[in-house]
């Protein structure tokens, strides 16, 4: 009788009234990846941060003033997922015994069309060659190959870190990793605990609780893609604002 | 030495016209050096806007250079001998369109050496292999046909084995026809599928029919309704330029027709397509239509000049029978077409991309850089010089070559 593999799917819940904005998310993403560094003074919308915080106020004044932090990431959608069927030459996967959505940039040409196709606006080009500030080179983390000049890149739930997960348990002889094996760069640096990160098929596990939460939302739900970040707020005015309800019926608009 | 035809461009006139665009053209090439060299930060396109200007323009250029697939389908497989005398003005325009495109596409990726990884690891699903292939087959075709015109210029046709090579590349021109009709067919419909499919971006997204967009179909629609306005409009400025009557005024009249009666099915179509859009699509995406015009620069304006300044207005214009007889008609309208073509690909390359998804990113405005306008310009001489020598060269009117010879 042959062993089935039991069919993970990684998520993240982020507990948006714990973010306070510090953005060490941020760095420990781009130290953890090797994201470069764009040179000073470069154009809006042309960094490379893997997650972005963006800060959201809800336009009153005070003191009815409000504002949310919400780190936005590359979304793992798991439906219909926006930028796989658009990539000419299959540069981008969703691993089917993961869920994880795998950027190729050894693939890529860089015609960007999975960047205008993503609804989370969480694709990055390398507009410029990679280059680190000197001096800073050393910290580059040797398990993750730098993008070259000319690819998109994103967030792949810190796919260097999965891998040496999965080399470690091979080497131990087993064919699943442990939970605590794998943790992605921004869950762990997030002082207030407001990343968590796991398994949403395994029932049990914290991430799955908190997703199937009463708080808990996706951005843009009404689009249909199901992505595998989900939010937590208590917030209405921020689930109002994120999720979007379909005007209509959602009906036969997607084949 | 290839010679010019007898009754073309005078050296003291054709020369200060090449030397011109030439100029224009060296500039476009080292704007591309600059981008291919040191990288795409050279032009204002960024993580919003993945496409810019060279998309729009290669969408553009594309759908004007339909007029090449579409004549070639009309005169060799359904026999429409009127357009006997634009035909070889066609397949130019056809080959200086498409290859012109490719190039631009080439520079517009950041890796083009990988190019050829789309031949390589296909993407079956994806509307942009689809243009890939298609393009890349169809430039092959246009170039198989704009090999026999090349050998009819007096100088080469002296040599009996090109002479013989002409004769048997002119007969299998029927087979070449179809196959370029049923390439461009995909193509031009997948670049419009490129928008349609996107299920994350509603301002793009379409109802499908099976697996297409309508986005497939009304591009299609639209390529073949401006191609014959765009061959018109091009013979008629070849015309006024060269001071001689290039075409016969039966071959403008029959373009002019077929142009205006495709248009307006295509303005129907579209009409439809946007009241299915804008009551159903968008709103069960969760986007009101509203929220798509509400920023001034992309307001109900650019949808008003689309469908019905650019698109009905000319196509009524051109089904007229007494209105094409006019020649300053026949100038405006069909300039009118190709203006609302360029339109709709603008208003789905850039203005699907100014519009935010998500709630809380800002609307964001693109304008291109001065090494993207250079790239344009220098595509833009490029298509002026090829079609210059072409004319200069190549007997592209029979007409014309007809009263040398009387």
């Amino acid at each position: 009788m042959t062993k089935t593999t039991p069919k993970k799917r990684y998520g993240m819940v982020i507990d948006i009234d714990r973010c306070d904005g510090c953005g060490a998310c941020m760095v420990a993403c781009s130290l953890e990846n090797n994201v470069s560094v764009v040179p000073a003074g470069a154009a809006p919308h042309r960094g490379l941060t893997w997650i972005r915080v963006y800060s959201v106020t809800n336009k009153k004044e005070y003191p009815d003033s409000d504002t949310a932090y919400l780190p936005v990431s590359c979304q793992h959608c798991g439906n219909e997922t926006p930028c796989v069927g658009v990539c000419p030459q299959s540069a981008v996967d969703v691993d089917p015994k993961n869920g994880i959505v795998s950027q190729i940039p050894e693939r890529c040409m860089g015609c960007r069309y999975c960047m205008v196709a993503c609804p989370y606006h969480a694709r990055y080009f390398n507009w410029w060659d990679p280059e680190w500030p000197e001096g800073t080179e050393h910290l580059l983390n040797p398990g993750v190959t730098p993008r070259m000049r000319g690819v998109v890149e994103k967030c792949n739930f810190c796919h260097g870190r999965h891998h040496a997960a999965q080399e470690r348990a091979a080497s131990e002889g087993r064919s699943e990793i442990e939970p605590n094996e794998y943790q992605t760069a921004c869950a762990e640096a997030c002082p207030n605990g407001a990343i968590t990160f796991g398994d949403l098929a395994d029932k049990n596990s914290e991430v799955a609780k908190l997703a199937a939460g009463p708080e808990s939302f996706q951005l843009l739900k009404s689009l249909g893609t199901e992505p595998k970040i989900y939010y937590l707020t208590q917030r209405g005015w921020v689930r109002d604002m994120a999720t979007r309800t379909p005007l209509i019926s959602k009906g036969q608009s997607h084949d | 030495m290839i010679e010019p035809l007898d009754n073309r461009a005078p050296t003291r006139v054709f020369l200060p016209w090449i030397g011109f665009w030439m100029a224009i053209f060296a500039l476009g090439a080292y704007c591309t050096v600059l981008c291919l060299s040191q990288g795409l930060f050279h032009t204002n396109m960024n993580n919003r806007f993945g496409f810019g200007i060279w998309i729009f323009l290669d969408l553009t250029v594309i759908a004007l250079g339909a007029g090449a697939f579409f004549s070639a389908f009309l005169l060799y497989i359904l026999k429409k001998q009127a357009l006997k005398d634009v035909i070889g003005a066609a397949v130019v325009l056809g080959f200086i369109c498409y290859s012109g495109a490719v190039v631009v596409l080439a520079i517009d990726v950041g890796q083009p050496l990988r190019a050829w990884f789309t031949f390589w690891h296909p993407n079956a699903h994806s509307m942009l292999a689809e243009v890939t292939f298609c393009l890349t087959l169809y430039l092959l075709v246009l170039a198989i046909e704009y090999v026999p015109l090349i050998l009819k210029n007096p100088s080469l046709s002296k040599n009996v084995s090109l002479l013989v090579f002409e004769g048997q590349l002119h007969k299998v021109v029927v087979v070449f026809a179809g196959v370029g009709a049923i390439l461009s067919f995909f193509h031009q419909g997948s670049l419009g599928g490129l928008y349609g499919v996107m299920n994350g971006r509603p301002f793009a997204f379409r109802e499908h029919f099976f697996i297409w967009p309508s986005t497939f179909f009304l591009f299609i629609l639209s390529a073949i309704a401006a191609g014959p306005s765009f061959l018109i409009l091009i013979n008629k400025l070849a015309s006024k330029i060269s001071k001689k009557q290039l075409v016969r005024k039966e071959a403008y009249d029959f373009l002019g027709r077929i142009s205006g009666w495709l248009l307006l099915a295509y303005v129907g179509l579209k009409s439809v397509d946007t009241i299915v859009w804008i009551n159903h699509t968008a709103p069960a995406s969760g986007y009101s239509a509203s929220e798509f015009f509400k920023e001034a620069s992309f307001g109900t304006w650019i949808l008003f000049a689309e469908i019905i300044l650019f698109g009905l207005l000319p196509a009524l214009v051109l089904i007229n029978n007494r209105l094409r007889k006019n020649p300053l008609v026949m100038i405006v309208a069909p300039l009118l077409v190709c203006i609302g073509i360029a339109i709709n690909r603008y208003v789905m390359t850039l203005q699907s991309q100014s519009l935010p998804t998500l709630p809380f990113e800002e609307f964001v405005l693109y304008t291109p850089s001065l090494v993207e306008i250079g790239v344009f310009g220098g595509m833009l001489s490029y298509g002026v010089i090829v079609f210059s020598l072409s004319y200069r060269y190549l007997p592209l009117f029979p007409g014309l070559q007809q009263k040398a010879k009387t």
